[in-house]
């Protein structure tokens, strides 16, 4: 599974990763974070509002600090 | 969804609304005993009209706040950046800029994402023009400082406020995409292949209301301790600046609205920190426009934005769009001082 963060550097960017980082352990899975910081790469998604994350190249949340419990609902 | 949820969803908001109002409508007397009887304060000195205040305006501002962001939220939750490219996209120009100025207010906006936003709107056939009547109008005509008006001054100025920005946004977008300014973005913006975006899924009731809350939680977290900061500022402004004090320096004088926009640019704030200082500043004397042309200056035009915006536009056109909004907000100063 590979869970990317799109964003350039953004306080919430930051965040984000933090809880995606967290929510992987709570849940044991062996997963790749990858963190998208080149604009012209998060624009290859379409995301117009960071921070936001896609999970195995599909978009699963735009412009929100999600939680560590929302991720881990996606995740599952 | 079945019935009984929704009426416990019913009962708390009429009781929290209710709630929220009886204490709003009590604020001046719980001020004014706080301020004489609790503190035995002495009745006209600096201080306690200083105090008074802030223990007054304090409460109610952030009362509003949460109330307002609430409200907004939910409204918010029926619109995306997503949805409101598709509907500006290929849009006529004058329409286009109308339309792109009056979405700015309600889609959901931080100037952290004002870059992939314009490459997203520029690279999928929405004007460029229109793009910057939406980037002028999003932060410009906030929500949070219409409705501060609207609780501390009244229905008028926040009109006035409303129309205004709406109208700067759509002018200042119209004559930028008038002057043929497309080769002054940057060339890589072109080059940048934007994808087809995000499938939204419909949300429910309970999903909005989670927004509204949400918002709460996030935008007032953020912005409480700048309100209580600038209802500080306007306290003492109000308790120890001379009355009629600010009619010498930000009055109806030739060379005070360009003084204000010229002072009020570099300066960031939001519009929650803002507003207070403009009360005060208005009490003391200061004219209508003037202050209404500082606020739009500090609120939709800043530095940070500026280097942001830098990214995707050459200088040239950086400066023009600045010169355009600015010169808008000018206009706007000397039209309401000299009618009011």
């Amino acid at each position: 599974m590979k869970i990317q963060i799109l964003g350039t550097g953004c306080p919430k960017c930051k965040k984000l990763t933090q809880h995606a980082e967290e929510a992987v352990k709570a849940l044991g899975l062996s997963a790749e974070i990858e963190k998208v910081t080149q604009i012209s790469d998060i624009m290859k998604f379409g995301v117009m509002m960071t921070p936001a994350l896609a999970v195995d190249g599909t978009v699963k949340s735009v412009g929100k600090l999600l939680s560590v419990e929302e991720i881990k609902g996606l995740l599952k | 969804m079945n019935t009984s949820v929704w009426r416990k969803y019913l009962t708390w908001s009429v009781a929290g609304l209710a709630i929220w109002w009886l204490v709003y409508r009590s604020l001046a007397s719980i001020a004014a005993w706080f301020t004489y009887s609790l503190l035995r304060m002495a009745h006209g000195s600096h201080l306690s009209s200083a105090v008074e205040f802030f223990i007054y305006e304090a409460p109610k501002v952030l009362m509003l706040l949460i109330l307002v962001v609430f409200g907004v939220g939910i409204v918010r939750s029926f619109f995306t950046p997503e949805r409101t490219r598709r509907i500006l996209s290929g849009k006529r120009e004058f329409t286009g800029n109308v339309l792109a100025a009056l979405l700015g207010i309600v889609t959901p906006f931080c100037s952290c994402s004002a870059v992939p936003l314009f490459i997203g709107f520029i690279t999928t056939g929405v004007p460029l023009g229109v793009t910057l009547s939406f980037l002028i109008s999003a932060p410009m005509v906030n929500e949070i400082a219409l409705v501060l008006l609207f609780g501390l001054f009244g229905w008028k100025v926040a009109a006035i406020y409303l129309v205004t920005g709406v109208v700067i946004a759509i002018v200042s977008g119209w004559v930028i995409g008038r002057l043929r300014m497309e080769k002054h973005v940057e060339d890589w913006v072109y080059r940048t292949q934007t994808g087809n975006g995000v499938e939204e899924a419909e949300l429910d009731w309970p999903a909005r209301i989670r927004l509204g809350l949400d918002a709460v939680k996030d935008i007032v977290g953020r912005v409480w301790i700048y309100v209580l900061i600038g209802i500080g500022i306007g306290a003492g402004i109000h308790g120890y600046v001379p009355q009629n004090f600010m009619a010498s320096i930000m009055g109806k004088t030739w060379w005070s609205v360009p003084l204000a926009v010229l002072i009020g640019v570099p300066m960031y704030s939001n519009a929650a920190g803002i507003i207070p200082i403009v009360q005060a500043l208005l009490g003391k004397g200061a004219a209508l426009g003037t202050v209404l042309a500082f606020m739009m200056a500090v609120i939709g035009l800043s530095l940070p934005e500026a280097i942001i915006l830098r990214k995707v536009l050459k200088l040239r056109l950086l400066v023009i769009f600045f010169a355009v909004v600015a010169a808008g907000i000018m206009l706007v100063g000397y039209l309401f001082n000299l009618i009011m």
